[in-house]
Parts: C-alpha cells; structure tokens; sequence
C-alpha cells in the first residue's frame, strides 16, 4: 500500500517537472526559431558595403551605415538623459517613496510604461520637433528617453528593495548617514539588478520604430549632428520592408539581424562589466 | 559601578501597539548585562531605543528617557550619526556589506574620517580584527569576499566591523542564536574580553549564555522590565516569582 503511494507520488512529480521543462523548452524554442530565421533570411546580404554604405536607390546596393550610427547616436543619449533620471527616481521610490508623492510617480510611471510608443512620438513631436521646425536626432533621442525613464526607474525601484533590511542597518549602526548607506551599500548590493533593467531599457529602446517616425524622421546621408534627422535601423528596416522590391525585403532582413547582433552585444558588454564580484 | 546608560519610565509603541512599559534600569560602565525574556517581551525593541535604530521605522514611538553619559539621547538636537558612532551594534543576523574583508572593516572607519594614513587604516583593521578574535584566521584573504567566510566568522566579521570605530558602548542582539557551539564559545569569550574597553548590553534567549558572559541580568516580559539583578542573583535566587518560573523552565 505505502509502495503504490509512493510511487504514485514519484509519478505525478516527473510528470510535472516534465511539463515545466516543457514549457521552458517551448519558450526558449520560438526564441531560437526567431533568432534562427533572422539569421538565414539575413546573413547573404550582410557584406562590407551594406554595413558601412548609405542607402541608394533600388537596384544600386547601398546600405546601413547611416542607420547604425544614428540608432547608436540616438541611444546613446537616450540613455545620458533617461538612465540617470531613471535610476535616480528608482532610488527615491525605494528609499524615501513611501508617501503620497511616491505613491502618485509609481502609479504614474505605471500608467507611461503601459502608454503606447507612437503617443510618445507624438508628445514630443509638439514639444520639440514643432518649436524646432524640423524632425532631429534630438527630437528622437528625447522619445526614447520618456520611453525609458519609468522602465528603469520602476525595475531600479524593484532591485534596491531586495537588498536585505539588515544590511543597511548594519551600515547605519557604524555612523553612517542616510545618503552614504543609500550610495556605498544599497546601490552597489542592488547593481547587478539596475544594469539589467537599464539593459532591459536600452534593447526596448533599439527597437522603437514608431516615436521615431515623427521626430527623427530619417536620413539618407551619414549624420553626426543631433540637429539634424537622423537615420536608425528601426525605421530603416520599416522603409526596407514596406518598400515593393525583393531586394528591398532582403536588405530588411540584413539590418534586422543586425540590430539584434547589436541589442546582444549590449547584453553581453553589461553583464560583463556588472558581474559579481563579491 | 558607574552607570554608563541611565534609562528612566521608558514606553515605547509600535503605532498603537505597546511594546515597552515604564522600564527604568542603569547599565553599568564596563560590565556586561544581559537581556532575556521570552519572545516578543521586547527585549530586542528595548535594544534598538539605545541606539536609536528604531527611528527607521516610521510608526515607532518613544517616550521617557535615556540618558548616556548624562546626555538625552532623544533630545531634538541630538546627532543620531554621532550616536551610534558611540553606541555600536551586532545584531542577530550576520550582516556583512557585499565587499571584501578588508573593506568591510574600513567602512566605518572611512565614513567617520577615522584615519590619518593607508597606514594607519590598515593598522585600525588589524587592531579590529584582533580585538575580535578573527585575525589570525583572516590575515591571509584580506581581499576576498566577506560572504566566503564561516556563519561564525561573519558575526566576529560584524563585531570587527562595529568595534573599528572605537564605540564606548556595543549592543548585541542575540549575537549567536544563529551559530554552533564552537562559534557561539568564541563569541561568547570575546564579549568578556571586550567589557574590559567597552560597555556591552546583549539579548540572548540562551540563559546559560547570559549567566556565563554577564554581570547583570534583567528579565523582561510582555513589555515589562520585571527584575534586574547581578547574574548570579538571578540565577540563584531570584527575588520575582516570575523570573523564576521562567529561569527554571515553566515556561517560554
């Protein structure tokens, strides 16, 4: 009698573990189904020319050399405006936000996160595209930012309240003041966490197409100036794939595995440099 | 024996919640004296007040007083940093800091601008880690992570850290309830050694702990400070038949 319920128990058990691992299995298949396609419709038109050149009419190559600078160009300073106002928000939320105020900026990055991007695009094309009289890299890079902002803000949040209680009453039991707990012991104990969710935020961002289209525009040219339109793989691929031509199609399929490369290069760097070392 | 800390008709809540209840007790100048009692007598709470660590929680509220060296510690212009540079703390968990050991001592000593060299940094470390009988197994990995260390390591780790800023006053929150006989013996000699320089106040549940470490003894129960006595008073004849029933093990 204990014998069958025993084996019974075994029974159901692997039986749910293998359901889980199923599970598990069918998420990350589509992932590499995904990655898997990108790659094989992509990888024949990825040359020396298609990475560095500028896009050309159908039929005389050209590239996306442009847009890549100007996707890096944009993210870059959509994560110097967005990250630290982002990360500094999360810190107050967690440390000094429960209170009224903290209650209403949770709700509210809440609500932005749910908000979608081409609103966004649209907010900022009134605030500054318009008083600009004309579409910039600016414009794109202040879109991206407001995406970013209550991402990293609400998983920054989220990372400093796991550091343990006790930790930072060990801290203030030595003397310390609020601020060098919060900055020597709370924040490193919680990086690993704040990079992830920046990196989160950051990948998010790369492959925003829609607040683009009314700020950055586009550019056919190589552009280094935040005052001008600017190129970015997103709307590039968008362009690509809208466009009539097979080979148009395939130049979409080029720059899309190459925007991934890119979002897993990113990856990688920052878990790199955030790794754990105590 | 002078009173280093004089606390008189403390009450103390947890929002509506009444933890502590007109408590009045001396703790003497370079003694040890223990704390026991039941869980959730609020001997842990009463802890916190000399060190003001309960002020982190928003709906805690104190009245009476505590005096240290004669001053009101909860006095409105009291510096609650200098406070519990003065007034150290280990507490129940070890709680080491994510950084190697070495850092993990400096801390203290860098937030209070302790130092006046790399020399002499590293030489308050090494007196740190004496005086809290950890050197010897330590010197060799200064640098590596705090968390490699043993559980019984960490909590003299934690005494280190606390003592590297030359505190007159160490609290202990049940320093060894989380370690194993061995452990808990090192402690246990420390906390003896230490009342040679410091003032010590430590809550334990383990009431052969208290009579082997302190001098004086007071037992609480349910907010109360029922009896205060030296140890071996208390433990031999106690005046409340509460204390009593609870050193004997009627209950709790």
């Amino acid at each position: 009698m204990n014998e069958s319920i025993h084996n019974r128990r075994k029974l159901i058990s692997s039986m749910m573990t293998g359901l889980t691992a199923a599970c598990a299995f069918f998420a990350i298949a589509i992932l590499l189904m995904i990655l898997g396609y990108i790659a094989v419709r992509g990888f024949s038109a990825i040359n020396w020319e298609f990475l560095t050149d500028t896009p050309k009419p159908v039929g005389e190559g050209g590239g996306i050399g442009n847009a890549i600078i100007g996707s890096g160009l944009m993210t870059l300073l959509a994560s110097l405006i967005g990250l630290p106002i982002g990360i500094g928000a999360g810190v107050y939320l967690a440390e000094f936000g429960d209170n009224w105020f903290g209650n209403t900026v949770r709700f509210l990055a809440d609500t932005l996160i749910g908000v979608p991007s081409i609103i966004v695009g649209i907010f900022v094309y009134t605030l500054v595209v318009l008083p600009m009289t004309r579409q910039s890299g600016l414009a794109g890079a202040i879109a991206l930012a407001i995406i970013m902002i209550p991402i990293v803000a609400r998983t920054t949040e989220e990372m400093i309240r796991l550091v343990p209680k006790s930790m930072r009453e060990g801290a203030l039991a030595l003397g310390a003041p609020q601020w060098r707990v919060t900055w020597n012991i709370v924040m490193p104990a919680a990086a690993t966490g704040i990079a992830t969710g920046a990196m989160l935020a950051i990948a998010r961002i790369s492959g925003e197409t829609a607040p683009l289209l009314f700020t950055a525009l586009n550019s056919r040219f190589y552009n280094y100036f935040y005052d001008q339109p600017m190129s970015s793989l997103t709307v590039q691929i968008y362009n690509f794939a809208t466009g009539p031509f097979e080979v148009e199609h395939q130049m979409a399929w080029a720059a899309t595995l190459v925007l991934v490369a890119l979002i897993l290069l990113i990856n990688i760097l920052v878990r790199f440099f955030t790794r754990k070392r105590f | 024996m002078k009173s280093k800390i004089s606390i008189s008709n403390l009450d103390f809540y947890y929002g509506k919640n009444q933890a502590l209840f007109d408590v009045s007790v001396e703790i003497p100048e370079r003694e040890v004296m223990a704390f026991i009692g039941p869980s959730g007598c609020g001997k842990s709470t009463f802890l916190r007040t000399l060190n003001r660590m309960n002020d982190t929680i928003p709906i805690a509220r104190v009245k009476g007083e505590i005096l240290i060296d004669g001053k009101d510690i909860y006095a409105p212009k009291t510096d609650v940093v200098a406070l519990r540079r003065k007034v150290g703390m280990v507490f129940q968990k070890s709680n080491p800091f994510p950084k190697s050991i070495f850092e993990n001592v400096a801390y203290g000593i860098r937030i209070n601008r302790m130092h006046s060299s790399k020399a002499d940094l590293e030489a308050r470390i090494e007196k740190a880690l004496k005086d809290s009988a950890l050197w010897d197994e330590v010197k060799d990995r200064l640098n590596t992570s705090a968390f490699g260390l043993s559980g019984g390591q960490q909590q003299r780790l934690c005494i280190a850290r606390a003592l590297a800023v030359e505190p007159e006053v160490v609290l202990m929150d049940e320093p060894a309830s989380a370690l194993d006989p061995i452990a808990t013996q090192k402690i246990e000699e420390l906390v003896v050694e230490l009342k040679k320089k410091y003032t010590i106040a430590i809550v334990t549940h383990n009431m052969q702990q208290a009579a082997r470490v302190s001098d004086k003894t007071a037992f609480f129960m349910l907010g109360k400070l029922i009896e205060v006595n030296p140890t071996q008073i208390m433990f031999t004849s106690p005046e409340d038949k509460l204390t009593e029933d609870y050193i004997t093990g009627r209950f709790g």
